[in-house]
């Protein structure tokens, strides 16, 4: 696909919000982001089982932080100004994008999934919290770079506006965001800093947030219910409820492992700038507790797929997070004193 | 997770794109690969849709059985609840639940039966009578 108005070089992401962020601040300037330093600038890495809340009549669990954190706070760590607006009306919602896309200026819109003519009809809930890149524009045919496809889609504008219109929880209001046009790139300090405040802020959300059911805690929680669930709710919405908890855990933009492979990542990237070789061990750390991770889902489907059904299954299955739970404890423990040291 | 474990089973994501993910070589050493699906979530992933049948087929009979309207059947079709339908409608929850009786669905006007059946992309005889064609 051939762009008239930018230059826009598209970027296939795990995740959505860190795509996003990544590639509109690459394209204004910021060379130096990749997509796991925007995810652990932005403290992306949580983990919540919100108690008496259902979604799509199942556990509502995220392994990430609230969407549009990750983009607000890598631009506030960077030093760049953020513009973020909702509309009351459709047509100045377009009108406004329009001067900005036919201008060059490729910009960031929150939309649901539901009605997202391209993604496939299996993965069409009415999720909200979905972000892509307008780009380009040409006739009446917008051209998307959304972070999970491999190239750029197009869209025309009763679709785009029908994703930027969708209704529900989250629902965007025609939400567009972006930053400055023409970016500083960070120093190396800058960097630095910003790396030491997300770490930091990740740290306090998975070891010190209030309650029993969000951070490293969360996880034991979540555990120790799902020893519950047989004979709580019976087999099958105790298979539905597990089926849940893997979807959010590896579904798109996870980056497999509820995000802990990114966070791995991001601790590797963030070696050149503070220069602290333990961040390699706590690396593994992560990594290893994304195995983990995968492990369990892979316990999991053995019971939603119907070969295991036992009590012994599924306390098996609540142990295997009561164990993840202790390590990222510890591990996040490691981070907190490691970055106590830093400057 | 190692770059050679990266599954490569069938997923209705790898249809349209292949996902990336972050995966680590023999040294530790974080890069990204992709991978077309995994049969762990792609059977996650029918467990909801089976659930999301089910709730149809629920709806369906109840229809059919005269205790609920053509509104439940098409609401729980388009995946929605009474919040999502409410503010796509904009008529409050307790209006929907009303329309969602028989009774209550005898009552609406053309103008809402309209309003029901241009979201539900059907015509306002296919919203009365929604499973016509197929009996």
């Amino acid at each position: 696909m051939e762009l008239q108005h930018t230059n826009f070089k598209h970027l296939q992401a795990a995740h959505c919000e860190n795509g996003v962020t990544t590639a509109l601040l690459r394209h204004y300037g910021i060379t130096k982001i990749t997509e796991p330093l925007a995810f652990g600038i932005g403290s992306g890495l949580f983990y919540i089982q919100l108690p008496f809340m259902k979604v799509n009549g199942g556990p509502a669990i995220s392994f990430r932080t609230m969407p549009g954190l990750i983009f607000k706070r890598t631009c506030t760590a960077l030093g760049v100004p953020v513009t973020r607006k909702k509309f009351r009306s459709h047509e100045k919602a377009m009108q406004e994008l329009d001067e900005r896309v036919l201008a060059g200026k490729p910009t960031a819109c929150q939309v649901g999934v539901f009605y997202l003519t391209y993604f496939p009809k299996e993965y069409r809930f009415h999720f909200n919290a979905h972000n892509l890149i307008v780009v380009d524009k040409k006739g009446d045919d917008y051209y998307i770079s959304d972070p999970i496809m491999e190239g750029l889609v197009t869209m025309n504008s009763y679709e785009l506006e029908r994703v930027r219109f969708a209704k529900g929880a989250f629902a965007p209001r025609g939400q567009m965001y972006y930053p400055g046009d023409h970016l500083k790139e960070p120093t190396d300090e800058q960097m630095k800093q910003g790396i030491i405040k997300g770490i930091k802020r990740n740290c306090r959300d998975m070891l010190h947030i209030p309650g029993s059911f969000g951070g490293v805690s969360g996880i034991a929680y979540t555990g120790r219910q799902i020893k519950k669930w047989k004979t709580k709710l019976g087999d099958e919405k105790a298979r539905s409820y597990l089926a849940q908890l893997v979807r959010m855990q590896e579904e798109i933009g996870t980056g497999g492992g509820g995000f802990r492979f990114i966070y791995g990542a991001f601790l590797q990237q963030a070696h050149p700038y503070l220069k602290a070789d333990e961040l390699f061990d706590l690396s593994r750390q992560f990594t290893a507790a994304g195995d983990k991770w995968r492990d369990a889902a892979i316990q999991a489907s053995g019971i939603y797929k119907g070969r295991l059904n036992t009590q012994a299954d599924y306390d098996n299955m609540g142990d295997r997070l009561i164990e993840i739970s202790a390590l990222e404890k510890q591990a996040f423990q490691q981070l907190k004193a490691l970055m106590g040291k830093m400057k | 997770m190692k770059k050679e474990e990266i599954p490569q089973d069938n997923g209705a994501l790898g249809k349209i794109a292949r996902e990336v993910t972050y995966v680590v070589d023999e040294n530790g050493n974080y890069s990204t690969g992709q991978s077309t699906g995994w049969d762990v979530k792609t059977e996650a992933l029918n467990v909801a849709w089976h659930d999301v049948e089910a709730k149809i087929e629920a709806a369906k009979q109840q229809v059919l059985a005269g205790t609920a309207s053509p509104i439940l059947y098409f609401m729980e079709k388009w995946i929605m609840d009474l919040n999502i339908l409410a503010s796509y409608t904009g008529y409050w929850k307790w209006t929907i639940k009303k329309h969602l009786k028989p009774s209550g669905f005898q009552k609406l006007s053309e103008d809402k039966l309209k309003k029901y059946a241009a979201l539900f992309e059907v015509s306002v005889a296919e919203l009365k009578n929604p499973f016509k064609q197929s009996e």
